[in-house]
């Protein structure tokens, strides 16, 4: 809610600046200043969001300024401009921005693609159309109401008369800009003609083909490759190296020790190997001896061992309503239950890389598939010692963004070897590189108390969660909101908190935090539940018709979409074949709110996951196809990753590559029957919301199947396998 | 070093590789063809599939230097215009998210089609479970191969 509010705040504070280039297209371009009148169109300091640009040739061009790493914004953008300028889909084209600051945010995370662009999207396109009516009426000297388009063409449908809008550019530039406030925007779905229909992704002609279009497919003139050797201890340093022997070995034109920096998230220590193709560096790699400095050996077990201590413990108390130990006290029966799940790896299918070019000017280029370039390019500066001005970063399309490349890791790399060797450099990852060296959503383990009345109904909660920190403070993707449901859902509650110090870099994944302990909540909810003797709907419907204080979610809008998919799941009216069970969850994160019910099939401890059937509110959809896609491959990413982890040992990652992490494959991937309830909200996206509660849905429906609860995650540590 | 020569997509390249060298880096490095991917390196994940004499190989494990006289098609050369009905059925049910792993699906599911016309999903199962797709396109991959052999089968077979 907070988010759309801000939203709104934003878009009254937008200004819209209306131009003809010297081609004689026009532009529309919005931002959150105030254009100076003296800027012209080409040479502005101003900063849009945006642009929009009408060619002569009735092309409409709009700028991406985010990049694209699946999640669809690259097509759903210009949908929305072609729904409110009204022409044809066919003749809006998107080009990919560089990194810019006249853009603003460019940023791919927190599924805020969606809600960043909606606003600005619609202004820029209906002000284009309003200024086109205004240039016919002019022309026609008729009243701009009288007006109507369709398609890229104004009509006066009284006199007959109509005009194509390329026809209408000069005269649209001349007229004065309208208020935003005066536009009527588009919001509902009932308005669409285009949004809400099934629309393939605009870059498939060149993924279809294999045009290059990823970080890994840039070719320079004179390019060279290079791999990065770090510790396999998290920032352990470079003792000695035998660079001088590698730089003998086939190919290799460049070796080098760089020493880096103590910050965990930017240039490690490590070595550099530069080849003429990236085989013959990455062969290099097999005759590299280095002697690792390291203080570090953090480690799976040691781990295990301190949270089991630390779970006796009372931990710091970070929120606490009403009186629960008082609570338990007369409650008529408490549920006791723990929780844990792993660290766990991004695994983008395109590993980490970038290409840096640093000429001679001292201008350092690069070639990123980055999340948030910008964070990538502060790093580089702060590292390098380069002035920002001094660094250009093009971005390219993501072959996956999980959150991974959030962090930059990669890039700063690239720069430190481009600047060293003098050469167009691109640094790729092995697969190994990129599984040892991830920021990894940090395991946790989350130890329930609910205490029940007689109707059954949850008096009482208390909640000790066990998580990783350092210096005290919950590392990144480790920390719990105090105001997360049940809070405010139960009268009495209580959150305790518990802080193991870690070495082990981690991050934002998949909606972070979310999509861990949703499976721990919701699968506790079934325990209570089943206590209770109560139907595992009519329990989840209840608790979300209770609060206590602020809400801690739209209760209306997730039962909704928990009663939805329950219907369409035949919860509670259809007969299940033997050996078959049925498990539902609820989610609120990222402004999406979704729900699942999924059906397993069971044959002893293997299980079969046969069908998922999800409801989500996102608001209007824009893209069907895009929508569809987001819950159908969380669906997949999230059954994938309640099968997975990552250990350490002596502070490294013990698993490398997909022969011992197993990403999910086709015989494993159920079916998904995908509904959206779509509210008049503003949209949201939709690249986390769908992810949280499919593991608890499994996992609860596992349980209706064979008994056999799952509170350890990889599903294997509870006994079981999909 | 040795001197091979390769012939892809009806071309014929003479390129100077380490005898050692998978294809997918004399493709992607040698001869700037970018289309496959890297992705594991060792053979599990299926992305920097190509065909070579029309079955599926795994490009980062085989040593371009074997692979001298076989014909072999990367995902640039299946129909660089997208008309095969494989790439045709991909647009249309939208099946890429972030699309690397998409290149290899095509290209085994192409080879599926031509063996099997009219594929069910325990078919496509097997013949495609060796290739991984983080983003989870499964189901809509299911879907459009069967799109593609309506296609396929309305053209008068995969060529």
């Amino acid at each position: 809610m907070k988010i759309l509010e801000e939203r709104n705040n934003m878009d009254r504070r937008s200004f819209l600046k209306v131009s003809i280039l010297t081609s004689g297209a026009l532009l529309v371009g919005i931002g959150c200043e105030r254009p100076s009148p003296a800027d012209s169109a080409e040479k502005s300091t101003w900063k849009p969001n945006l642009y929009v640009r009408i060619e002569l040739d009735g092309s409409v061009t709009i700028v991406s300024k985010n990049p694209e790493a699946g999640q669809g914004v690259k097509t759903a953008f210009p949908m929305v401009v072609a729904e409110c300028l009204d022409v044809d889909w066919n003749s809006v084209s998107v080009e990919q921005a560089p990194l810019d600051d006249r853009y603003g945010r460019q940023v791919i995370g927190g599924s805020y693609g969606t809600p960043d662009g909606w606003d600005d999207l619609r202004v820029a396109g209906t002000a284009a159309r309003f200024l086109l009516i205004a240039a016919a009426a002019k022309e026609w000297g008729v009243s701009p109401d009288e007006c109507a388009t369709e398609k890229g063409v104004v009509i006066h449908e009284a006199s007959g008369k109509s005009r194509r809008y390329e026809d209408l550019l000069e005269i649209a530039a001349s007229l004065p800009v309208p208020n935003i406030s005066d536009l009527e925007l588009k919001s509902r779905p009932a308005d669409f003609e285009l949004l809400g229909t099934f629309v393939p992704g605009v870059d498939n002609p060149q993924i279809l083909t294999g045009q290059a279009l990823f970080g890994c497919d840039v070719r320079l003139d004179g390019m060279l490759y290079a791999v990065f050797e770090k510790c396999p201890t998290f920032g352990g340093k470079v003792g000695k190296a035998n660079v001088e022997q590698i730089r003998s070995l086939p190919g290799v034109t460049n070796a080098f020790v760089v020493d880096g920096t103590d910050n965990l998230n930017g240039l490690l220590p490590g070595v550099a190997i530069v080849a003429k193709t990236w085989w013959e560096a990455q062969s290099a790699r097999g005759q590299l001896r280095v002697d690792w400095e390291t203080s570090h050996f953090d480690s799976t077990a040691e781990y295990d061992r301190k949270a089991e201590s630390l779970s006796k413990e009372a931990g710091e108390t970070l929120r606490a309503d009403g009186d629960v130990d008082a609570a338990f006290g007369s409650a008529s029966n408490i549920i006791e239950a723990s929780y844990y799940y792993p660290f766990v790896s991004h695994a983008n299918m395109e590993p980490q890389n970038c290409t840096a070019l640093y000429h001679e000017s001292g201008l350092l280029e690069l070639w990123a598939p980055s999340q948030n370039p910008k964070s990538g390019r502060a790093l580089i500066s702060s590292t390098l010692g380069i002035a920002e001005d001094k660094i250009h970063v093009n971005l390219t399309r993501i072959g996956g963004g999980f959150g991974r490349r959030l962090r930059h890791d990669f890039m700063v790399e690239s720069a430190w070897i481009a600047r060293e060797i003098r050469r167009p450099v691109q640094l790729q990852w092995s697969r190994e590189d990129d599984m040892r060296h991830d920021f990894y959503r940090p395991a946790a383990w989350h130890h329930f108390k609910a205490g029940i009345d007689e109707s059954g109904s949850m008096t009482a909660f208390d909640h000790h969660f066990v998580t990783f920190g350092a210096n005290g403070e919950p590392v990144s993707g480790a920390s719990l909101s105090p105001d997360h449901y049940p809070a405010g859902l139960v009268p009495n509650f209580r959150l305790r908190q518990s802080i193991i110090e870690t070495n082990v870099p981690t991050g934002p994944w998949r909606s972070p935090g979310h999509s861990a302990y949703c499976w721990a909540y919701q699968s506790f909810f079934d325990e209570v539940a089943l206590a209770a003797g109560r139907d595992q709907l009519e329990f989840r419907i209840d608790l979300l018709s209770r609060s206590y204080g602020p809400p801690p979610l739209d209760l209306k809008r997730t039962s909704d979409t928990l009663k939805l998919a329950a219907e369409k799941a035949g919860w509670g009216h259809r007969e299940l074949e033997p050996n078959r069970g049925l498990g539902m969850a609820f989610h609120f994160d990222h402004g999406g709110f979704v729900s699942h019910v999924a059906q397993v099939a069971a044959a002893g401890s293997a299980i079969t996951v046969e069908k998922v059937f999800s409801a989500a509110d996102s608001g209007p959809i824009i893209n069907l196809s895009g929508a569809k896609n987001q819950v159908e491959g969380a669906v997949v990413d999230a059954l994938s990753t309640a099968q997975l982890e990552i250990t350490f040992a002596n502070g490294a990652a013990q698993q490398s590559n997909f022969h011992d992490y197993e990403l999910l494959r086709y015989k494993q991937a159920p079916e998904i029957e995908c509904h959206f309830i779509q509210s008049d909200n503003s949209p949201t996206g939709l690249g986390e919301p769908p992810f949280a509660a499919v593991a608890p849905a499994i996992s609860n429906a596992i349980f209706a199947a064979t008994g056999t609860r799952i509170r350890e995650l990889p599903f294997s540590r509870s006994g079981v396998s999909v | 070093m040795s001197q091979v020569t390769l012939k892809i997509n009806g071309e014929s390249h003479t390129v100077d590789v380490p005898s050692d060298m998978p294809l997918l880096w004399a493709l992607r490095d040698k001869l700037d063809m970018t289309g496959t991917k890297y992705s594991c390196g060792i053979g599990t994940c299926g992305t920097c599939t190509v065909l070579a004499n029309g079955v599926p190989l795994r490009s980062c494990v085989v040593p371009a230097a074997s692979m001298q006289g076989a014909e072999i098609t990367t995902i640039e050369g299946l129909d660089p215009d997208g008309n095969h009905p494989v790439q045709k059925a991909w647009n249309d049910e939208d099946v890429p998210q972030c699309g690397y792993c998409q290149g290899g699906q095509i290209l085994a599911a192409s080879v599926l089609l031509k063996h099997n016309p009219q594929p069910t999903d325990d078919d496509i199962d097997a013949a495609m479970s060796g290739i991984l797709c983080r983003c989870g396109t499964y189901s809509r991959i299911r879907k459009a191969v069967k799109l593609a052999a309506k296609y396929a089968a309305a053209e008068g077979g995969v060529a």
